[in-house]
């Protein structure tokens, strides 16, 4: 039985391989095509934290494969909130369900769903921990978008302490041929004991010293409980701010990529430029997620 | 004149070159507390010429497994082991840590699902040397902790 808990579980090949799925599954996703390979089979999303976009992309996922989809949203309204274990949940769900995706606040929750569940185990996020899914559909965006993934350069700018996106996404972007440019205020650098770890390309830098230089622009939102006081955070986040003019002097095929939601670290006037590429980002959330369901329930 | 701390033991366990003051913790590995009926003696602080000061455990009449004694180089990587029989070494030899300790160190990360009250989750530990170092690995969230002997739980 194959689980996805965590980015690190899989290696260059593996990571491959998932991609190319999702190119054949893209047309499917879209809706141009009629595809019915998980027909029969029935998803359980249990989420423990509230989620949109990847909660929706796994059930659209689901369905555009002709698979089903049974949801545990609200907390108050499942046996959780009577004391059951997430132990004896995922025992029980699992027996209902062919897979299951679950988001969790605690780390590791998902890889100890793993170990009582009967089938196999989806990570959508377990606290600051690991969201391999994520991780997955941000290098699909890159390969789709740039045309390759060895070569590439990547600013990440934003929160790169606390963000689990930018954690996962780092070190799958080290298996590949990259140089990662690491951009951000200094209260929420990525920390040294995390940089001496991933190896790599990887330097601190500020953007406008490589703004011209990147391939990709990847944006976190800088978030305000991680400040004392809210003026240090309107002046750290104020300097973050992407706008046309932080992006004047890049490259032409230069793309802008977010994990969403955004707030407003990214200009709405960059939307209309050929740089974004978030909501496309998104939308590719769901051929890379048809791949994973369709390899761990097939 | 060489003076004697603890006693010579007729049969048992002797475990030397205890990093000092790591002596107690030894025991709480050996899961040897208050309520024990072994015969146990401990020395902290000895003079050691390899290593300044050193702690010494004994404990009579019981042969420890190889398997707990291998926690010991989780806290203390230079300790040796005698089993003790009829008053001689038996056999002499170096603690190595376990690849994987199960039930032994608690995550310090405390929204580790390993920490979770009421769950049923064993805390497991990926154990690495490293320069002479030992290092731990949380199974469940990937902490890395050093200086393990404050992680005893």
């Amino acid at each position: 039985m194959r689980h996805l808990i965590s980015i690190n579980d899989l290696d260059r090949e593996d990571i491959t391989y998932i991609l190319k799925r999702a190119e054949e599954f893209e047309d499917v996703a879209r809706g141009e095509r009629s595809l019915k390979i998980l027909e029969g089979k029935i998803l359980g999303n249990l989420f423990f934290e509230p989620s949109t976009r990847t909660r929706m992309s796994f059930e659209v996922a689901m369905k555009r494969l002709g698979g089903d989809v049974v949801n545990m949203t609200a907390q108050e309204a499942s046996s959780i909130a009577k004391g059951e274990t997430l132990a004896d949940t995922v025992r029980v769900v699992s027996g209902y369900c062919d897979a299951i995706v679950i988001r969790h606040p605690l780390e590791g929750a998902a890889r100890f769903a793993a170990e009582n569940s009967s089938v196999p185990v989806i990570n959508a996020g377990d606290g600051a921990g690991q969201h391999p899914t994520q991780t997955l559909l941000d290098l699909y965006t890159i390969k789709k978008e740039c045309g390759k993934l060895d070569g590439i350069t990547i600013a990440l700018v934003g929160d790169l302490k606390y963000s689990r996106t930018i954690h996962s996404l780092i070190k799958a972007l080290t298996l590949f041929e990259t140089k990662i440019y690491l951009v951000s205020p200094d209260a929420l650098a990525l920390p040294d004991e995390m940089l001496e770890e991933i190896g790599g390309d990887v330097s601190r830098a500020r953007l406008d010293e490589v703004i011209e230089e990147v391939d990709v622009l990847y944006v976190t939102r800088i978030q305000k409980e991680r400040f004392p006081d809210e003026e240090e955070y309107r002046k750290v986040s104020g300097s973050y701010r992407i706008t046309l003019n932080t992006i004047k002097n890049a490259k032409d095929s230069m793309i802008i990529m977010h994990p969403l939601p955004r707030v407003d670290e990214v200009d709405p006037a960059v939307d209309k430029t050929r740089h974004a590429k978030y909501f496309q980002q998104a939308f590719y959330g769901v051929p890379v997620r048809m791949a994973i369901l369709s390899e761990v329930m097939l | 004149m060489k003076e004697l701390v603890v006693s010579k033991i007729k049969d048992g366990t002797v475990i030397d070159h205890i990093n000092a003051g790591r002596a107690p913790l030894v025991l709480k590995i050996l899961g040897i507390d208050v309520g024990t009926d072994l015969t146990v003696s401990m020395a902290m602080n000895v003079s050691s010429s390899k290593m300044g000061k050193k702690d010494i455990v004994k404990v009579e009449g019981m042969y420890i497994s190889e398997e707990k004694l291998s926690k010991i180089a989780l806290i203390s990587p230079n300790a040796t082991i005698n089993l003790i029989r009829n008053y001689e070494i038996e056999r002499k030899f170096k603690v190595n840590p376990p690849e994987v300790v199960e039930e032994v160190l608690k995550c310090p990360n405390p929204m580790c699902v390993s920490n979770a009250e009421r769950e049923p989750v064993r805390s497991i530990f990926y154990v690495k040397i490293e320069e002479n170092e030992v290092s731990a690995r949380c199974h469940y969230c990937g902490r890395k902790i050093k200086d393990l002997a404050n992680y005893i739980s």
